[in-house]
């Protein structure tokens, strides 16, 4: 790196700490293909995501506490009596939901355009864990208000562990640090609700090196081959992207201001009630398709499986697509499996919500065996028999001029 | 390479292999170490001495009528005390084994027929199930029904119907009058 400043302290910082010309490089002249569309704004828009909840995260831990008789009202007092209280939580009830929207349309663009093959394996499951983490902290997250959707889900979702046969039962009490949820859960659920975003952060950290090894994918999913094929990240991408944090805030503001708790639920302004479960319970709608997938296998253990090996399979994923050819611009019956993917995806999204009975098992079972036949099946033996790829153009340059 | 034929080499050899174990031993004391350490920390997050304290709870049984179910709480979690009808226990009794998915008599889950006390928490994620209160859904078999997941529990709340892999579970209990128990 030929870093060099006019600047007398820049440079001797640099001499000792070479972090100025890593964030230059990041920043200013970092090349990128010059053809990206708007699904590549999405990962600076997680990232703006993750810093919103952590400065929000910060605030309100300021004014909650940890205890079965205090965190409910806590909350309120948060939305009554602290200044701009419930602007703060709003902002981190809402932006949890939008952080969520930003990476699965992130993901499914790596799925379209093939961002997970190489050289990008290990970059597509730094994601993973990303992913994984995001889940684990959303989830212990939504139990601290302790209204009854907190307290049920944590009930819930922690007996998944006692799926496990003879270790099952002391995990699950380990977790609760009781025989039941309690307050030794919800002191530990907040202190890891207060961890893990930090652990996330060294994850994107890594996530953004290895993107930096290999170099971003692009909308033909070719190699960049030179200078002609690339554009410096500022000014043309650093505005690309605030244009998208602009309209991302937009999108935001619509719901923070006028339907605040539309992607909620109304049964956590409930207190916790041990003696009593909701008619219907539901996860946050992030989780709904993975919950379809848990309720539609007729077993406990089989269930518990199923819905972990929904994520795992994303883990060998660059191992079970075996066609050499990343985008679906180029692959025209793999596009068209991408898309029924994504809506039977969206089909086990609303039937993760439905209440498990009648045909709505009926066709959880039916989307859920096809979310693995679509990774363990169609990918790595349909598609690359019937499958005849289009021809690649030579070069992003050729392709983006001469259209 | 040939025994001793080769004195240099055999020496480098048996030298590489002693400092290999040497690596092996103190690594393996390492981990040892470590999780020695870890162990508390990880103990820690087990049921306190104050929460293994709270485990038992002495119920009054005078006030329940024939019938009637009452819902208590003991370690946090809810127990149900039903005191079944004549027509329940026979029910609970008559039905053959091989009609149940975790085949268990009913004279097994009680100490007295007419007393079916049971832990209130469905075996699989941990709902509180329906039917304690009249009114309430009692499911196909006259027992709970757990709203969450659809599982049906009869009047000995084995599990009939869903996706509970057993029954619900029954507390250590003794009786000690006729009219009060200790559960825990």
């Amino acid at each position: 790196m030929s870093f060099k400043s006019n600047n007398k302290v820049v440079q001797w910082v640099e001499d000792r700490l070479p972090v100025i010309s890593v964030m230059h490089h990041a920043i200013y002249d970092y090349p990128m293909p010059k053809n990206l569309n708007y699904l590549w704004n999405f990962g600076s828009l997680a990232g703006f995501a993750l810093v919103t909840m952590i400065a929000t995260g910060i605030f309100l831990a300021m004014q909650y506490t940890p205890h079965v008789d205090m965190a409910f009202n806590s909350v309120e007092r948060i939305m009554r009596d602290v200044n701009s209280g419930w602007l703060i939580r709003y902002i981190h009830m809402n932006m949890a939901s939008f952080f969520f929207i930003a990476v699965y349309i992130h993901m499914f663009r790596g799925l379209y355009y093939g961002s997970y093959k190489a050289p990008r394996e290990l970059l597509w499951q730094l994601g993973v864990v990303i992913f994984l983490l995001m889940m684990a902290t959303a989830f212990m997250g939504y139990v601290l208000p302790w209204g009854q959707m907190s307290f049920w889900g944590a009930t819930v979702i922690t007996n998944l562990f006692s799926a496990f046969p003879i270790v099952g039962e002391s995990i699950v009490s380990w977790l609760w640090g009781g025989f039941s949820v309690d307050n030794p859960t919800l002191n530990r659920f907040f202190a890891l609700h207060y961890l893990l975003p930090f652990i996330i952060v060294a994850v994107v950290a890594l996530h953004l090196v290895a993107l930096h090894t290999v170099g971003s994918n692009n909308p033909l999913g070719i190699d960049s081959k030179g200078p002609q094929d690339s554009l410096v990240m500022q000014p043309y991408y650093t505005i690309k992207d605030l244009f998208g944090i602009g309209v991302f805030l937009l999108a935001f503001s619509v719901f923070l201001f006028w339907a605040p708790n539309y992607m909620g639920h109304p049964d956590n302004y409930i207190p916790a009630n041990p003696l009593s479960t909701p008619a219907h319970i539901v996860p946050e709608w992030y989780f709904l398709p993975f919950y379809a997938i848990l309720r539609a296998i007729p077993d406990k253990l089989g269930g518990v499986l199923a819905m972990f090996g929904a994520i795992a399979v994303l883990f060998v994923l660059p191992w079970l697509d075996r066609s050499s050819i990343r985008s679906c611009k180029f692959r025209p019956v793999a596009r068209i499996f991408f898309w029924i993917f994504v809506i039977n995806g969206l089909a086990l999204g609303y039937l993760g919500g439905q209440p498990a009975e009648g045909i709505f098992v009926i066709a959880s079972r039916i989307a859920t065996a096809y979310y693995f036949f679509h990774f363990l099946v169609m990918l790595p033996v349909i598609l690359p028999m019937i499958e005849r790829p289009r021809e690649l153009p030579s070069s992003i340059h050729e392709a983006v001029t001469k259209s | 390479m040939a025994d001793g034929a080769n004195p240099e080499s055999s020496a480098q050899e048996s030298g590489e292999t002693r400092r290999e174990f040497l690596y092996l031993t103190a690594g393996a004391m390492t981990v040892v170490g470590a999780a020695g350490a870890l162990w508390p920390m990880i103990d820690s997050m087990n049921p306190s001495a104050d929460v293994l304290a709270l485990s038992s709870t002495e119920v009054d049984l005078t006030p329940i009528e024939a019938g009637q179910s009452v819902t208590i709480t003991w370690r946090g979690k809810p127990v149900f005390i039903r005191r079944r009808s004549v027509a329940e226990i026979e029910t609970a009794e008559s039905t053959p084994l091989e009609d149940l998915p975790d085949p268990q008599t009913d004279g097994d889950r009680v100490e007295k027929p007419e007393w079916l006390i049971l832990v209130g928490v469905c075996t699989h994620l941990g709902c509180v199930p329906l039917g304690q209160k009249t009114g309430e859904k009692r499911g196909d078999y006259g027992g709970w029904f757990c709203p969450c997941h659809g599982s049906h529990y009869d009047t000995s709340g084995r599990i009939r119907k869903g996706p509970a892999p057993t029954n619900l579970e029954v507390p250590p209990y003794v009786f000690l009058t006729d009219n009060s128990i200790k559960i825990g």
